[in-house]
């Protein structure tokens, strides 16, 4: 394992060294003193990399990153796994706005909550298959333009509604679980709320059982409350606008 | 009631002393506008499907079909033209918006025809491009604000200081515009491709992601991160040449794209990487691009992704406040700008959209070349222009008012074929290039594509060695931003101060 004390280094030099451990075949890296550096793990392309991040990482943790697993202790700031290819972000605290916008594959785990405009316009395919668990609540427009992958809302600390307002705008795939519904939300035009199904509650419990395990809860307890899916109500939620 | 059916705008005119009744124009036209009733042997033609792109009349083998435009006219209205007529009457049977295809077709002034070039005479000697090397070579990149040398180097010459900025080397200042598959067929992109990398040249995969196919030509690709960042990858991000930032457009500034769920075709996923079949929606804006800082953050997020030896550039659509927006998109680091004038083209675009939003690419290029010079940031950032180059006239005038380099996308598909019909966005291009159709793509060989595409490119840096011969400058460089060598022929004052020349008559 190597340790890197990220204390007062520019990022474009803590990318370096991380890099430079990768490049050398070192598969597990320990930063201390994250404090805002930027761009952490940026388009790393690796996998059985575990990296992980004592502090708070600046914006853009991850982006365009496939296949390292980054394990956060503190917060993240905004853009954690934009465009993120495939791997796993692992947040032992809360998220700023726009985490996972447009990630195509890998998982994003954040014990606490979410700010604005998060899983924007997530997508799937073929075996890529975003997803993103929230044990907190989200901010307003939560899986706006989303094409793809899934997003699930715990909202364990019930201290406020489950998520903002414009909740899946411009939705047209993927889905979105809420434990005990989206109460109070202004839900965006294109979606609508449904009771899951056998198949929803597999995929629930599959991952709300390691989202307990890395964070320490109690899945049944997790699982105990009845969940909700929001999904598109057409997949073509722009196909008639169009004279030819 | 009016019908749209009236409104066919071009007749294919059949000379009967000549057809053989060969039906080629029948097995051809992707349009179904011809057909042959097998009971009497006659050959009609719906002219109310004809799109006007010359295919039927090009392959007829005795030159029986003339394409002609149709003369059943509205009254004469100065107002009320035959076209904003039936654009009415279509759009009253599905209330939808207007597509179009291609760059702006309305009369805006084209100032590249109000601008002449200089030549020497007596006082300075022209030079003979055909006896004297002439340099065309461009480097798309940020330059260093200054250039110091140390010592003697092994070789006994000087050693650079400074480590240079990544560059693109160019042979010649003209690259092929950013041009999706997806919105062109693969065979049109290798042919472009495969251009490019014979003459030392760029080709751009606009936003529809890197064909494996392609991936032979990816020394000389331009990827394209665009909003919805389809194809998007770091595989992507490695292979590439440069990066660019697909802010804007210049047929549809200040709008996203939208890819149809029918043209999503199983190629086409693999490349956008996503289901087949699901409509690909770029959206309007970055959703992590809302200001100048938020640039700068993704302008880094892709050089730490690609380890700073790419130049990074953003593409923007020319609109009234360029300059201003260029100036902060250098200050944000690119190390080029892409500026796409208002008659820029495009696959599909609301008509409303391509024919009335931005400002031509004359005046943006010597808006945004005299700010950044101003401002004392020129050498930061390349500035490439696009929209509308029909000419290697229009782009020596605009490297004359501060390009380094241009796109050309329009004049590249005719090159391959393009009649201008500005039916791309049907999907049904006869000439096998803004289609999916297999049965149509295979009508567009990529060697011979690429062979014309190359000689285009050869034909443009031939002339325009000769132009800069006859005005005594024997290197592209030094006719980048010099303005003296242009006039303009009947412009207003404010014109030509926009532009930052002279009338013509008036001498140095």
């Amino acid at each position: 394992m190597m340790k890197i004390n990220a204390e007062g280094m520019h990022y474009r030099v803590l990318n370096e060294k991380i890099r430079g451990a990768l490049e050398s075949g070192l598969t597990d890296i320990s930063i201390e003193g994250v404090c805002g550096q930027r761009y952490i793990g940026a388009g790393l392309k690796k996998n059985g990399v575990c990296i992980t991040a004592n502090g708070i990482p600046g914006n853009d943790l991850g982006v365009f990153m496939d296949g390292p697993e980054i394990t956060v202790h503190g917060n993240v700031q905004d853009g954690a796994g934009n465009t993120l290819n495939s791997g796993r972000i692992i947040i032992h605290g809360s998220s700023g706005d726009l985490l996972g916008h447009s990630m195509r594959g890998g998982e994003i785990f954040v014990k606490g909550d979410v700010g604005y405009r998060v899983g924007i316009h997530m997508k799937e395919y073929k075996d890529f298959y975003p997803v993103i668990v929230i044990g907190g609540s989200a901010r307003s427009f939560l899986g706006e333009y989303m094409a793809g992958g899934m997003i699930i809302l715990l909202g364990l600390k019930k201290d406020r509604r489950i998520a903002g307002d414009f909740l899946g705008t411009g939705m047209h795939g993927g889905a979105i679980y809420a434990r005990g519904g989206p109460d109070g939300c202004q839900l965006g035009k294109e979606v609508k709320v449904f009771k899951v199904d056998g198949n929803d509650k597999e995929k629930i419990r599959k991952y709300a059982e390691r989202f307990a395990e890395y964070f320490g809860y109690a899945s049944e307890e997790i699982l105990k409350e009845e969940f909700f899916k929001i999904v598109p109500i057409t997949h073509r939620p722009y196909g008639k606008i169009y004279t030819y | 009631m009016a019908r749209a059916k009236s409104a066919c705008e071009f007749v294919a005119e059949r000379d009967e002393s000549r057809c053989v009744k060969c039906q080629a124009c029948v097995r051809v036209c992707a349009n179904d506008v011809h057909s042959y009733d097998g009971d009497t042997g006659a050959l009609f033609s719906d002219y109310s499907k004809c799109a006007g792109c010359h295919f039927c009349e090009d392959i007829c083998p005795t030159g029986a079909l003339t394409i002609r435009r149709n003369l059943s006219d509205t009254r004469e209205n100065a107002n009320w033209t035959k076209d904003y007529i039936y654009k009415i009457i279509r759009q009253s049977e599905n209330g939808g918006v207007l597509l179009t295809g291609m760059g702006n077709d309305r009369p805006y002034r084209n100032y590249f025809e109000h601008i002449v070039l200089n030549a020497s005479q007596v006082t300075n000697p022209s030079i003979d491009p055909l006896r004297e090397p002439m340099e065309l070579k461009t480097f798309i990149g940020r330059k260093p604000d200054r250039i110091e040398f140390s010592g003697a180097g092994k070789s006994g010459g000087h050693v650079l200081k400074q480590k240079i900025p990544p560059q693109i080397e160019l042979e010649s200042p003209i690259m092929f515009s950013a041009m999706s598959f997806g919105s062109i067929s693969l065979n049109a992109c290798k042919s472009l491709a495969k251009a490019a990398c014979d003459f030392g040249v760029c080709w751009n995969t606009g936003e529809g992601g890197l064909h494996s196919e392609l991936y032979p030509y990816s020394d000389r690709v331009i990827v394209q991160i665009a909003s919805g960042r389809f194809g998007v990858n770091p595989d992507y991000l490695q292979r590439a040449a440069a990066l660019e930032i697909k802010v804007g457009q210049g047929a549809k500034p200040g709008i996203g794209g939208h890819l149809p769920g029918e043209k999503v075709s199983e190629e086409i996923s693999i490349t956008r990487m996503i289901p087949a079949g699901t409509d690909a929606l770029s959206p309007a804006p970055h959703h992590d691009i809302y200001s100048i800082e938020d640039l700068r953050q993704l302008i880094f997020a892709l050089k730490e992704a690609t380890g700073y030896v790419k130049p990074v550039g953003v593409k923007i659509a020319a609109v009234h406040n360029v300059a201003p927006i260029a100036s902060g998109i250098v200050r944000a680091g690119a190390d080029f700008i892409t500026v796409d004038g208002i008659r820029g083209g495009t696959g599909a675009a609301p008509a409303a959209i391509r024919d009335n939003v931005g400002i031509p690419i004359e005046l943006a290029v010597a808006a945004v070349d005299q700010r950044l010079r101003e401002e004392g940031i020129r050498n930061q950032a390349s500035l490439i222009a696009a929209g509308g180059f029909r000419t290697s006239a229009d782009i020596v005038k605009a490297i004359a008012l501060g390009a380094d380099a241009v796109y050309i996308g329009t004049s590249a598909l005719i090159s391959l074929g393009c009649h201008v019909c500005q039916k791309c966005y049907t999907g049904k291009c006869n000439w096998g290039i803004a289609t999916q159709d297999p049965y149509l793509t295979r009508r567009l060989n990529p060697e011979i594509g690429a062979r014309r595409a190359y000689n285009l490119l050869r034909a443009w840096s031939l002339e325009i060695k000769e132009m800069l011969g006859g005005m005594g400058i024997n290197a592209v460089e030094s006719l980048r931003g010099n303005r003296e060598q242009l006039r303009g022929v009947g412009l207003s004052e404010l014109e030509l101060k926009i532009l930052g020349i002279k009338h013509a008559g008036e001498s140095w």
